[in-house]
Order: structure tokens, then sequence, then C-alpha cells
């Protein structure tokens, strides 16, 4: 008799290398590793988790949501919420902060039943306005002035609180690529596909496409809360304008486009490369050259590779394979 | 309502702003049947289909299908219970394969299993004439076996009643003839079939029975011999 459970797919096996890599680093301190990389580390996965959660909805479906930046505040103020009312743990936050974050993405769902294209792009992005607006006059949470939020520097066994933080992010990192192979390998992501393709002929195929879009905007949503979650630990005071900045909404489709929009791998390989010339960028140039950075890389993939990177890769070994 | 009755569409009105598409129209589809919806342009037929298939809903009136009322009922919840269409406009999933085109409808429309796909995917291929195709890229079709694809997706929803959209539009007389032989083969396997149609002498040749519409209304009912020698018909088509 076979033991189905003991046959691990390769997918599975990297997942376990990263994390057990992971823990290695951070609990164990192998390599010795300046704190500062776990520091610039964190954002990128952060990344990883928005691109990921993104793709979601952009990639597989076709709905370009522009309202990122919302999801990723409104979970970072969720865990704000939590802490000013009796100073909630991490992992108290984390889960409250994605739950928050799956319902507005079903009421988004819900309130842009009807719009496609550039129209639900526009609502998406006026939602992350509107949402700015409600944070800026909500006192509880520091209002436009912003909010503290007092963090111990260390937390054992990991020693550096920065450094516990990173390895957060790198499960949550692995749960939202987990979620998005495991969506895009079901029945419902191939749904999702005919959606994008066409959406009345799914509908007639017997595709229920109203609810595929909620699903999708509901575990999108939680996803990109999840990422928020930890960012006012993260920066130990948070306020409006750079929980809502922009380059969040931009990058999470920057990445998946640069990597490949419909693979869970493109919105990874999109997010660990731009994300990292985007730190490294801050820390030897300048960090307002972020967004310069994005708009040459991004108009230059739309030229070459269209499909992103794993488009490239695909084209690349499928032009071999008709070769032999 | 007569007892074979597998469509009866009752009093069914449906406007677009102050234009009245269709004006209690009354028709009533056999199980078993050919039956051909034809009408000049912009006489309602597409609007009829689109109100059958759950795309618009009717204002007035209601439609019956095997005894459930349908409205109310969603696209996907018709397909289920065995309505299918095809496309005037073919809308193929362009990023999937063919084969992976009528998984889609398998897999939603009849809950077949991923294994299973291949084979009963393959098996409607085999009856439409594109199991060459199976393996190509759905955006990558020439206009007939995009029809064929249309029909084929259809077909993958397993229905009762087919609603073929103006299959034919554009396409040569012998790819018209091809497509004919499709939709008698399916006929003769038990399904039911509405045909909308600008091409005469294939609506003549297949239907067994024929509603015309004209501006939104039923102006003729019957054969073919009957709806060909109607001056109604001939005055919507030619004028007075």
């Amino acid at each position: 008799m076979k033991w189905p459970a003991l046959k691990l797919s390769p997918f599975w096996l990297c997942a376990a290398a990263i994390a057990v890599l992971g823990i290695a680093v951070t609990i164990f301190d192998l390599f010795n590793i300046n704190t500062f990389i776990f520091f610039a580390g964190y954002v990128v996965l952060q990344y990883v988790v928005l691109a990921t959660a993104w793709n979601i909805m952009g990639g597989y479906m076709g709905y370009v949501n522009f309202g990122t930046a919302g999801f990723f505040a409104v979970g970072a103020y969720a865990s704000v919420v939590l802490y000013n009312l009796f100073q909630a743990p991490l992992a108290l936050m984390i889960p409250f902060a994605g739950v928050v974050c799956a319902l507005l993405g079903l009421a988004m769902g819900y309130l842009t039943l009807r719009l496609r294209g550039v129209f639900f792009a526009i609502a998406t992005l006026a939602m992350a306005i509107v949402l700015e607006t409600l944070i800026i006059n909500w006192e509880f949470v520091g209002g436009a002035t912003g909010a503290y939020i007092l963090r111990s520097r260390e937390q054992a066994p990991f020693g550096d609180y920065i450094e516990f933080l990173f390895f957060v992010m790198l499960l949550l990192a692995i749960f939202a690529v987990s979620v998005a192979r495991w969506l895009e390998l079901s029945r419902t992501g191939r749904g999702f596909i005919a959606i994008r393709d066409d959406e009345i002929a799914a509908e007639c195929a017997g595709v229920p496409t109203l609810r595929l879009k909620l699903i999708a905007t509901t575990v999108s949503g939680f996803l990109m809360g999840v990422a928020g979650a930890p960012f006012a630990l993260y920066v130990s005071f948070i306020e409006p304008s750079s929980a809502f900045n922009l380059i969040y909404a931009v990058n999470a489709i920057a990445m998946p486009m640069i990597g490949g929009a419909t693979t869970w791998l493109g919105p990874v390989i999109g997010a660990l490369l731009l994300g990292t010339v985007q730190q490294v960028a801050t820390v030897t140039i300048s960090s307002e050259l972020n967004l310069l950075i994005v708009g040459i890389v991004l108009v230059f993939f739309v030229i070459v590779a269209p499909e992103g990177i794993v488009g490239l890769l695909k084209k690349w070994l499928g032009g071999r394979r008709d070769d032999r | 309502m007569t007892a074979d009755a597998l469509l009866d569409v009752r009093a069914v009105t449906k406007r677009f702003g102050g234009f009245t598409a269709l004006d209690q129209v009354d028709m009533e589809v056999r199980a078993g049947e050919r039956f051909g919806l034809i009408g000049p342009n912009g006489s309602g037929k597409t609007t009829m289909i689109n109100c059958i298939s759950g795309t618009l809903a009717n204002e007035g009136g209601e439609i019956v299908f095997k005894g459930v009322k349908l409205d109310g009922k969603k696209p996907h919840q018709r397909t289920r219970l065995g309505i299918a269409r095809s496309f005037q406009i073919p809308k193929p999933f362009r990023s999937l394969t063919v084969l992976e085109n009528l998984g889609i409808a398998l897999e939603f429309a009849t809950g077949t299993s991923r294994s299973e796909v291949q084979e009963r995917g393959m098996a409607i291929l085999e009856t439409i004439g594109l199991a060459e195709r199976a393996r190509a890229n759905a955006g990558s079709l020439t206009q007939i076996d995009m029809r064929k694809l249309e029909l084929a997706r259809a077909m993958a929803t397993q229905p009762e009643l087919l609603i073929s959209d103006e299959a034919m539009a554009g396409l040569s007389s012998t790819e018209v003839d091809d497509i004919l032989d499709i939709l008698f083969k399916l006929n003769e396997g038990g399904i039911t079939i509405i045909m909308i149609e600008h091409i005469m002498r294939a609506v003549m040749r297949f239907s067994t029975r024929i509603v015309v519409l004209d501006a939104g209304r039923k102006i003729a009912e019957g054969n073919p011999d009957e709806i060909v020698n109607d001056p109604e018909v001939e005055r919507a088509y030619l004028g007075e």
C-alpha cells in the first residue's frame, strides 16, 4: 500500500526547504547576516505576498485591482486597532487583519459586480482613497498624525525583533504562494481563466462567475490584509500617507506583469527581482528612485516580454522542445 | 402549453429604454424538434436567445423549461438545467486549448471529474469533427473551426436544448453544409435544436417548424412551406 502523504511534490519540498533556511538564518544566525538584510528582505517578502494576492484577481481572472494600498493599509490599521484596544500579540493581529480585509474584498466584489475593465480599476482606486480619508479622520488610530506602536527590541528565540518579523513574513509568503498555487490548479482556478477570457461565455458554459469573482476578491483581500498586519510593528510608527502609499498598488501590479501573470511563479519572481532592485537602489542611489525604476522596468517588459519572465522561459523551453 | 413542450415562452417582453425589442412573444418548442427562428435584422432574434439563456432578463411574461420557471435564474443555472447556446460572434476561451475549452463546460456544467474530461471531451470533438485540433490554442482556430468549437463547448454542457445563434454566418456553402450535418447529427442524438439563421437555404432545409419575428413581434409560425408562402413574411423581408 502506498502512503500518498509521503509523496511530497517538488513545490512542497522547496517550500519546506525555504522555511528551514529561514529558521537557520534567523534563529541560529547561520551565515551571520547583517540585520539590515532582514530589514530589506522583509519588504521584498511583503511584496511577494502583495503581488501574489493581486495576481489572483489581476492575473488569473483579469480584474485589475488598483486598490492594493487600501487593503494593505486596512490590514495594518486593523493591527493598530487591536494594539490600541489591548496590546494584542502579532499572532492575533495577522488573522484579524486578514479577516477584516477578506470582508472588505467581499464588499468590494459585491459593489463592483457590474464593473469591468478600466471601470473596475478606477472603482478600486476610489475605494482606497475613501478608506484613506476614513482613517485620516479616525482619531482612535491616530488620524492624520499617525500612531506609535511600541514593540520589544528583541523576540526570543530570534534575537532581534526584525529577524522575527522577517521570519513571520517568510511564512506568510509561503502561505500566500501555496494558496495561489492551490487555487490555480483547482477547478476554481480554471473557472478564473474562463472569466478572464470571456465572462459571458464562461457563465453560459456553466461557470458561476459571480461566486468565483467573490471568492477571488475575498481571498485576494485576505492575503493583502495579512501582508499589512505586521507593518505597524515593522515601522513602529504608522501614518496614513505611508500606509496608503501608491507604491504598493503600483508594485503589486508591476511585479506580476514582470514575472508573468498567468502562474503563481510569476509574481514571486517579479517581486523578488523588482523588490530587491528597489531595496538596493534605495541604499546605493536614492529612495526617490523606486518609482522610476518600476516605470522603466515595466515599459521594458511590456515591450520585450509581454507575458513576463515566466512567459519568456516557457517560450524558450517550448522552442527548444520543438527543435528536437 | 402542450404536454410535450420542452420550452415554453409566454408573452415575453423586453425593452431597451424606449425601444421594445420583444413585444409579447409566445413560442413553444417541443422535445426533439428542429426549430427555426428567423426574421430580418433587428427583429429581436438574438434578444430572444439572450432572454432564454439568461444573459438578459425579460421584463414581461415568463419562460418555462421542462416545467421549471426560468425567471430569476442565472445563465449558469439555466445551462445546468440543460439549455446550451452558441454565440453569433465566437467567444472561445483564447488562452486555453480546444479540449480545455470543453473541459470548462464539462467540469462546471456537468460536474465531470478532471480525469474524465479528456475522454468525454474527445468524444464530443469526434462528433463535431474537431478532434484533430484538440490540442490547438482556441485563439488560433479558423472561422469554421471556431463555429465548431462554439457548438462543441455547448454540447459539453450536455444540453437537452441547443440554441445555435447564427452558427453559419459568413461561412462558404460547403462549410454551411458541414455545420448543418453536425446539427442534424446532434438532433438525431435526441437534442432539441433552435436554429437562428439568416441563410434561408439552411433554415428551410433544417427546420421542422419556424417562427418569424419582425420588429419584436411574432408575425408567422408554421412549417417551412407555410412560411415561404406567407404574405406577412414576404412583406417583412421585402417590404410592401
